[in-house]
């Protein structure tokens, strides 16, 4: 059919062949082909396969860098080392008090964030004044830079628990804000419209239609906004913290434990894809008439 | 005049952007008989669309005045039930819960609750989804079902509250051939049963014909009423029809004022020429 339009001798060249092969199963062109067809399946198996390698690899590659003694330890540890360190900091060192701190501030901020964020970008994607009103200023605060707010924050709320929760708010809460109102703007009109002329008011086409449709939006718009909470996790704890898992590769620096900066790294990575993964297992769960 | 269902008096509407003004439709003059069904046709940008639109009490009506049962339309009602070309369901509700949506409302909530009818309500939501096909879907997700299946259940969902007049802007516009031939028959059957004025917008000129006793056609910039046909066909209709002499006339001469009306014969007329200078 292409060959028909697209007139290089080249491509009518190759048509022939084409054509010729239909005799082989089908199947057979399918899975040569469907590797690297664009937006393709894979078979689960493939999937896991793949997963699984693109995890490993950086491990891979560090360890054989490390074994071969081509970086001095006491700047790139080597796998084994971290892992002993993760186990001396949890046995010894209060890991999980440490995770236990850092969970806790990262859901405060990401909780009062979601709290605010969410009635509000549902006032400014769904009412146009709201919308000329909040947006404008939301976008230009969301432009300055959250770690610009610490020696304020330290000022007006002090050096404790509440002021480390405000970073993590004031670095998500903006983009947040924008992500709901986009969310809730992109329910269909149709959808809208289907209840006005059904005779539902104001209430119940927000109750009834709105919420209901940019439900699964709202929830990967948590998803990721969450992802983003916990990389303020180590600018909240540069605020004169004595515990938590930025502080702690923080402190580490200082006496150069470069082991211990790749623990808290690495641990802060893995809670964050456990949270991700929670996060879709639950969208799979709530939302079963998303599935085909 | 007067025991007109819809009656349509000097209606203007104008779109303001900030670029310009669109005079979207001038002086449109109809009268439309209860039970009738009356089909829209004409080039894009005609209004057909937006003058069903404010029939429904979506858009407002800039000049001139628009009487439902000789009352001036005040924004959505219960009365009037609109169908959508697409994306109108609720894809997190099932087909049945769909066609319920409205019973959650406060105004059918209170009707219901005077009628005393709750349970023939019930019994209606039933009868509503045999009649479409449906009865096996009942607890299936529109993402589950056809494109067909999905307007059925949006027609079912408009008929439950028992609306007067039912507006159809283009509901089968995304459908293909043969499934559209189906809903044409069972559009046709919903007629008959409900005795409802129908309103149907669309592109396509054999559907209003085959659909409507009425044609009005209208014409674009600015959106007017061009003119207006009777079918001359029986009441009880079927496909074969199509192919009958007057069909094809009346559908012939139908194209040939679209195109006329539409701007594009200049557009045509200039590529012919264009064509000819080539050859």
């Amino acid at each position: 059919m292409t060959a028909q339009i697209s007139i290089p001798s080249a491509a009518t060249a190759a048509q022939p062949r084409h054509t010729a092969t239909p005799a082989a199963p089908a199947e057979q062109v399918v899975r040569k082909s469907s590797f690297w067809r664009i937006r393709g399946e894979i078979s689960r198996r493939s999937a896991w396969l793949l997963t699984g390698a693109g995890l490993s690899l950086p491990f891979v590659i560090w360890w054989l860098w490390t074994a071969l003694g081509l970086a001095d330890p006491m700047f790139m540890p080597s796998p084994g080392a971290v892992l002993e360190r993760i186990g001396r900091w949890g046995t010894s060192e209060g890991l999980l008090g440490d995770i236990g701190i850092s969970v806790w501030r990262v859901m405060a901020g990401f909780g009062a964030s979601a709290l605010i964020a969410l009635p509000l970008g549902l006032y400014i994607g769904t009412y146009r004044p709201v919308q000329a009103f909040l947006e404008p200023l939301t976008d230009f605060v969301r432009y300055m830079p959250a770690v610009a707010f610490i020696p304020l924050v330290m000022l007006w709320v002090g050096i404790d628990e509440g002021s480390k929760v405000l970073i993590i708010f004031i670095g998500t809460f903006f983009q947040m804000v924008l992500m709901v109102a986009e969310d809730v703007r992109r329910v269909p009109m149709a959808q809208i419209e289907a209840a006005q002329t059904m005779g539902a008011n104001r209430g119940e086409i927000v109750k009834l239609v709105i919420l209901p449709s940019a439900k699964p939006a709202l929830l990967d718009t948590l998803r990721i906004t969450c992802g983003w909470a916990w990389t303020y996790l180590v600018v909240a704890e540069l605020v004169s913290a004595n515990s938590g898992l930025g502080y702690a590769i923080l402190k580490a620096q200082r006496y150069m434990h470069t082991d211990k900066i790749f623990a808290g790294i690495l641990l802060i990575g893995l809670i964050g894809l456990l949270t991700d993964q929670a996060f879709r297992w639950l969208h799979r769960r709530a939302f079963p008439w998303m599935r085909k | 005049m007067s025991d007109a269902k819809i009656h349509v008096r000097q209606v203007g509407k104008t779109f303001v952007s900030e670029q310009r003004e669109v005079q979207a439709l001038q002086s449109i003059d109809l009268d439309i008989q209860p039970n009738e069904f009356v089909t829209f046709v004409g080039a894009s940008g005609c209004g057909k669309s937006t003058l069903l639109r404010i029939i429904a009490g979506l858009e407002t009506l800039s000049c001139g005045e628009i009487l439902l049962d000789g009352k001036p339309i005040d924004g959505p009602g219960v009365d009037r039930a609109m169908v959508f070309q697409h994306y109108s369901l609720y894809p997190w509700l099932t087909v049945m819960q769909n066609i319920k949506f409205c019973r959650q409302l406060k105004v059918i909530g209170d009707t219901v609750r005077h009628d005393g009818d709750v349970e023939s309500a019930a019994g209606r939501a039933d009868a509503l989804l045999n009649l479409m096909g449906l009865t096996r879907f009942t607890d299936a997700y529109p993402s589950q079902l056809s494109g067909g299946m999905q307007q059925r259940v949006a027609i079912a969902r408009a008929l439950l509250p028992k609306p007067a007049t039912l507006l159809m802007d283009e509901p089968f516009g995304a459908l293909d051939a043969q499934t559209r031939e189906v809903m044409h028959d069972l559009i046709r059957h919903v007629h008959r049963l409900e005795k409802s004025t129908i309103l149907f917008v669309t592109h396509d000129v054999e559907e209003a014909i085959y659909l409507g006793s009425r044609i009005v056609l209208m014409a674009p910039r600015p959106g007017r009423i061009d003119s207006i046909y009777e079918v001359p066909l029986p009441a009880q209709r079927h496909q074969d029809m199509k192919l009958a002499p007057e069909f094809t006339e009346l559908k012939r001469e139908i194209l040939a004022r679209i195109r006329e009306t539409s701007g594009m014969q200049t557009d045509l007329e200039q590529l012919a020429k264009l064509s000819a200078v080539a050859g």
